[in-house]
This record gives C-alpha cells, sequence and structure tokens, in this order.
C-alpha cells in the first residue's frame, strides 16, 4: 500500500495541508512545509509555482505568481522536496499543473521526484484520458498519482479515476477553483459516494474551499481527509510561520474534539 | 498526401490538440461536443446559421481586388476577402453567431468570453444582445487600455467587461480568468471561447465556424478571379482567421498557405509573439501546441503592439500543419505592419486592423518572392477603427500639424 494511503486509511481524521514551493523563497517555503508536519497535518500537498494556474484562486495565484517573481526553477523543486522529506515522516505529494512535467521530461521529472522521497504527483490539469506515459512511469517507480473527481463526472469518469488514481482520489467538492468559501457544497458527499462506489477500497480527499475547522471535520465524517489550501497560504502571507503554525494547530484541534 | 487534411477532426492533429483540463470542465466539454454534432447534422441548425450570416453578418463578404497597393508587392496580384465588412467589424462574428446558437441549444443563460484586441468581446456582446443573453467579457488591463473603443462598445452592448491584472495583464491571462469563471459557473454558462485554441472540441469547432471564408472565397476565386490563387495569407494569433481562410485549400497542393505571426520589436529579439516560429510544444489554456515558454515550462509574456497577436500560445491545427510542412509561418515585425496598414490606407482607402495589417506586411514580401503572375489571397480579417489611436499615436496624426 502507497504511504499516503496508508497515513490516511490510519483512524480518525485526516488533514492534508497545501504550501506552495519557493514562496516567498525557497529556503523559507521548506521551514513552512516542515512547520506544517510539525504541528499537525497528515500528509503535506507542496505545491509547483506555475504562470498560468487556472485552478487557482488569487490567493494561491498571488503566491505562485511572487516564488516566480523571486526565483523559482523546477530543478530547486527536488531539493526542497528532499530537504522536507528528510526532517518529517509525513508523506509529501508534489501538487503540479502539467506543463512543467511535460517540458522537464515526464520520465526524468518522475525519477528526480522519486529520489526526492516525495510519494508522488497531484496533477489538476490532467485527466486520465491524457495520461499515459504518466501510469506508466509511476508504475515503474511506484509513485502516486492522484487524480481528480468533480461534482460534474459521470460515474463511468469517476470509476476510471478510482482505479487509476494511487495514494488518494482529490474529490473536487465544489465547482470552482481553490479559496475559502462560506458554506462548503453538500456537492461533496455525492463525489465522495461515487468513487466509494467505484472502489470501496480506495482513499478519497475532499477539497477547494474548505477552511474552518468544522468544515474540515465535516468532511471527515463521510471521506479520508480534508484538503487545505489557501486558508494556510493567508495565514502564512499576513503572520509567517508562527501564525502558519497556529492556523495548522487550530484546524486539527478542530478535528479531533 | 493522399488523405484528405480538410476531413481531419479533434481531438487530435497529429500529436496537438487533447484537453489537458480541470475534470470539472469535462462533463461540459462532453455536453458542448454533442451538442455540436447534433447541430452540424441538423438542418436547421445550418439554415439558421446562414440566415444570419446572410441577413445579420452581411455574408458572403465580398473579394476586392487591391490594384495599387499590388504595385509595392513585386508585381503580385493581391485580393483581399473582405472579412473586415462583417457586422462588428471583423471575422470574429463568424464563430460567435454559431457557438451562440449552440449556447440557447443547451439552455445556457450566461456567456463569457476572452478577448485581446476586443472584436471578440464585440462579437459576443452584439450576439448576447440579439439572443437575450448575459455576457461578461474578460480583457486584460493592458487591452483594456489600447484598444478602449472597444470596451465602450461591449459595455454599450450591454455586456460586462471585467479587466484581468493578473500575470502580463493581456489575452493569455483573460483566457486563464475566463476558465476560472468557467469552472465556477459551468452549469449556467457557455464559454464562448474566441480563437481555434483551448480544449477540444473548440479547435474543430471554432475552425469549422470559420471556414465559410475560405469556402466563399475558393468559390469567388474559381468564379471572379480566374482560379485558385498562388497563395492565400493571413495573420495568425490564435489563429482563426488564419484557419478560416486556409481550410478549403488544405487539400489544393499548390496553393500555398502562409501565416503571420506578431515579430513585435523583430525577429532578432526576445520581444515577440512568433509562437510558431519561437516555440516549443507543450501544453497551455487545455491544448498541446506550441507554446512560448521558458525551460521550466513557464510561459513566456509575448509582445506586440496588436492585442490581437499578444497571444503566446497558438492553435493545435497550425501545430499540425506547420510540422506537416503544409502551411508556413514568418514573423512581422511591429514596425512593418504599422507601415503595411498606412499603406493599404493610403493606395486602396481601406484602414486595416493591426492584426490584418501582419498579414499586409508579409503579403508585400511575399508578393516579391513569387513574382509577377501570382496571386495572392489575403484575409482582411477586420477593420482598423478600434485602432485609430494606437495608429494616431503611432504615426503622430493628431494635432495641429
Ligand atoms: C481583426 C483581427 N484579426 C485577427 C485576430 C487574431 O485572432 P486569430 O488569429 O484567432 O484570427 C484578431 C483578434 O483579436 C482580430 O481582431
Amino acid at each position: 500500500m502507497s504511504k499516503t494511503a496508508a497515513a490516511l486509511s490510519a483512524p480518525g481524521p485526516k488533514l492534508i495541508g497545501y504550501f506552495p514551493a519557493g514562496f516567498p523563497t525557497l529556503a523559507e517555503s521548506v521551514e513552512a512545509a516542515v512547520v506544517m508536519c510539525e504541528a499537525g497535518v497528515d500528509v503535506l500537498e507542496f505545491g509547483v509555482p506555475y504562470s498560468d494556474p487556472v485552478m487557482d484562486g488569487l490567493v494561491i495565484q498571488k503566491a505562485t505568481e511572487e516564488a516566480l517573481a523571486n526565483g523559482f526553477k523546477l530543478r530547486q523543486l527536488f531539493d526542497a522536496v528532499k530537504q522536507v522529506t528528510s526532517r518529517v515522516s509525513k508523506p509529501v505529494l508534489v501538487m503540479t499543473y502539467w506543463n512543467p512535467v511535460l517540458q522537464y521530461g515526464i520520465e526524468r521529472f518522475a525519477q528526480d521526484l522519486a529520489a526526492s522521497g516525495a510519494a508522488g504527483l497531484i496533477t489538476p490539469d490532467l485527466i486520465p484520458d491524457e495520461a499515459a506515459e504518466w501510469l506508466r512511469v509511476s508504475d515503474e517507480l511506484k509513485l502516486d498519482r492522484v487524480f481528480l473527481v468533480a461534482p460534474t463526472s459521470t460515474d463511468e469518469r469517476a470509476a476510471v479515476a478510482a482505479k487509476l488514481s494511487r495514494g488518494f482520489v482529490y474529490a473536487v467538492s465544489t465547482m470552482g477553483i481553490t479559496g475559502a468559501r462560506e458554506d462548503l457544497d453538500t456537492l461533496a458527499r455525492g463525489v465522495v459516494a461515487k468513487v466509494r462506489k467505484a472502489d470501496p477500497e480506495q482513499q478519497v480527499a475532499v477539497g477547494i474551499g474548505i477552511s474552518t475547522a468544522e468544515q474540515a471535520s465535516e468532511v471527515n465524517e463521510y471521506s479520508d481527509g480534508a484538503i487545505v489550501g489557501s486558508v494556510f497560504v493567508r495565514a502564512y502571507s499576513q503572520g509567517g510561520k508562527d501564525a502558519l503554525a497556529a492556523k495548522v494547530r487550530e484546524l486539527v484541534a478542530g478535528l479531533k474534539k | 498526401m493522399s488523405e484528405s487534411l480538410r476531413d481531419q477532426t479533434g481531438p487530435y492533429f497529429g500529436e496537438f490538440g487533447g484537453r489537458f483540463v480541470p475534470e470539472s470542465l469535462i462533463a461540459a466539454l462532453d455536453e458542448l461536443e454533442a451538442t455540436y454534432r447534433a447541430a452540424k447534422a441538423d438542418p436547421t441548425f445550418r439554415a439558421e446559421l446562414a440566415e444570419l450570416h446572410k441577413n445579420y453578418t452581411g455574408r458572403p463578404s465580398i473579394i476586392t481586388e487591391a490594384k495599387r497597393f499590388s504595385e509595392y508587392a513585386g508585381g503580385a496580384r493581391i485580393l483581399l476577402k473582405r472579412e473586415d465588412l462583417n457586422h462588428t467589424g471583423s471575422h470574429k462574428i463568424n464563430n460567435v453567431l454559431g457557438q451562440a446558437l449552440l449556447a440557447k441549444r443547451m439552455g445556457k443563460k450566461r456567456i463569457i468570453a476572452e478577448t485581446g484586441a476586443g472584436q471578440h468581446g464585440v462579437a459576443s456582446a452584439t450576439a448576447a444582445a440579439l439572443f437575450g443573453l448575459d455576457c461578461v467579457v474578460y480583457m486584460g488591463e493592458v487591452d483594456t487600455e489600447r484598444q478602449a473603443l472597444n470596451v465602450a462598445r461591449m459595455r454599450l452592448l450591454g455586456a460586462e467587461v471585467i479587466p484581468v491584472t493578473t500575470g502580463s495583464r493581456t489575452l493569455k491571462d483573460a483566457i486563464n480568468e475566463a476558465l476560472r469563471d468557467w469552472v465556477t459557473n459551468v452549469d449556467s454558462t457557455h464559454y464562448l471561447l474566441g480563437t481555434v485554441a483551448g480544449p477540444h472540441p473548440f479547435p474543430e469547432m471554432v475552425r469549422d465556424f470559420h471556414s465559410v471564408i475560405g469556402n466563399e472565397a475558393r468559390e469567388q476565386m474559381i468564379r471572379d478571379f480566374g482560379g485558385l490563387p498562388t497563395a492565400v495569407a493571413a495573420c495568425v494569433g490564435g489563429g482563426s482567421n488564419a484557419i478560416g481562410i486556409f481550410h478549403a485549400f488544405l487539400d489544393d497542393e499548390d496553393v500555398r498557405l502562409v501565416g503571420y505571426e506578431a515579430a513585435g520589436d523583430g525577429m532578432d529579439t526576445d520581444r515577440h509573439a512568433a509562437t510558431l516560429n519561437f516555440g516549443k510544444p507543450g501544453v497551455l489554456h487545455g491544448a498541446r501546441s506550441y507554446i512560448l515558454q521558458d525551460e521550466d515550462g513557464q510561459t513566456v509574456e509575448s509582445h506586440s503592439i496588436s492585442a490581437g497577436l499578444d497571444y503566446p500560445g497558438v492553435g493545435p491545427e497550425h501545430s499540425w500543419l506547420k510540422d506537416l510542412g503544409r502551411a508556413d509561418y514568418f514573423g512581422i515585425s511591429d514596425a512593418e505592419a504599422m507601415d503595411a496598414l498606412k499603406l493599404l490606407s493610403q493606395t486602396e482607402g481601406i484602414i486595416p486592423a493591426i492584426e490584418t495589417a501582419h498579414a499586409l506586411a508579409g503579403a508585400l514580401k511575399l508578393g516579391k518572392e513569387l513574382g509577377a503572375g501570382s496571386t495572392i489571397l489575403i484575409n482582411l480579417s477586420g477593420r482598423g477603427d478600434k485602432d485609430m489611436e494606437t495608429a494616431a499615436k503611432y504615426f503622430g496624426l493628431i494635432g495641429s500639424k
């Protein structure tokens, strides 16, 4: 079983935390990632800054824009991941839009990723239909690969994503982009149910729009974990790594109540 | 080439095209594709669109022989396919009317669009007014400034124009913002994409809606101008007007197809938008195609005096035609385009859009290469009214002298 799937299937509610690599600088993003793991996230999602992030809301857009402006380069990613994985034992997944992987070379990217100690990739703009080479390479290197299922996905597509994902399936909670939302859509329950129906053994985590401990708890009642990003990025922007740690602890405390 | 290039459909044009988008959009793309396929086979839909072309847009557009302009083109005979005479002033309306009819069929009450030069936004706002739809247009902040007149036109037509302030604040970022809106509002909203880029089925569908340009022109050439042209020329931003006029000629092996990209400050500088000349294959805005990008796959900002060509990507079918060698793509600098804009204005009394002026400048060079006896058919994709402020500044036309 993948390390990520194992972490998510252990008893109790789970929190998956996102942070962009290179934000505001490479060294600071490594510290932030370590802080998040130490403060209690169960899985870390380390994001690759990209010039055209169509799935992301303003908070993450601004952060990744800043990372790029501060000189983030793809080759630094693997070293940064290695620094994180050498200091904490939580599974680290890299979240990336597809073009950076294509340009680096799918095979080379996967090899460097495996060598860095990362568990695998979350690919927001790569659907299984376009993923033939990535499926092959990730099988060879035993890397996790997380595909998304949306409220509008057919049962058929949900089943394909459930079958081909490893680590977990990313259930998109709501129609929209990343960013905190007050009322989390009930759509999320339906998405999780679709995946469960297709494969009861598969892990499913819910993301997009989760900002509070109550939401994260609620999501954990029917899924294997809550994915939280924008709120952490905002906390860091406002108060640095102390505020980030406090935010993670606040959500974890709310979750375990 | 034994197989017909004209019959090629999506999702792939060779290794280009596809769907590199968030899963959230797949259902909408499937619905659009199914609606489009059904409409294409439905005589009612075809009749409805043909009626709009005839009595709203003013099709067929005429071909004008540019006799005085030809004198500067090495003896080549220059013919202009007058898409500038369409209602709203450019080729963009052909695609917009087609997609607006599809939006109606899908029961979507709201359309969103991206725009660079504003011509696609104006056409979308126009169709929204005609069909009683809500319309939101995303436009890079830089473009809202250089095409201010079109912003006013869209607003007067009842559309909401949202300036996009992220990234390079041009067309590329307007597309990102439109995609984000679409992901959020996909139930109620059709994304009326304005060029032959984006995820399947957009490249194929938008091409089909613009293929009326080449279909008419090919017939007009044979009927009124003594046969097929030696070459067909068009400017290439995303590539819609170019594919629209190329498509009918794809299987005419003797007809050269030439696209002109924006070379901005020049082909020997790094400030340009010449994607097919300097880009590499990659994924942007949902399709695999040539892209201006750095080694990390980060999109590089493009530069052009022309908002409509200022785009670091290009439609996948053009990437395919380039790799096949069926079409050639060259760069035209800001200065060359502006000279051609002035030349056409002063030799023919036709003020073209700055986008279109790139094709005109290209044809002047191509004519010298092809020589006397050759015929070049140019897609005169739009008129220059929207560009008067840029042109006035560029040529110093406002003032007492
Ligand atoms: C008149 C005109 N020509 C050409 C273009 C470029 O687009 P495309 O390459 O899709 O034809 C535009 C875009 O705004 C335009 O307004």
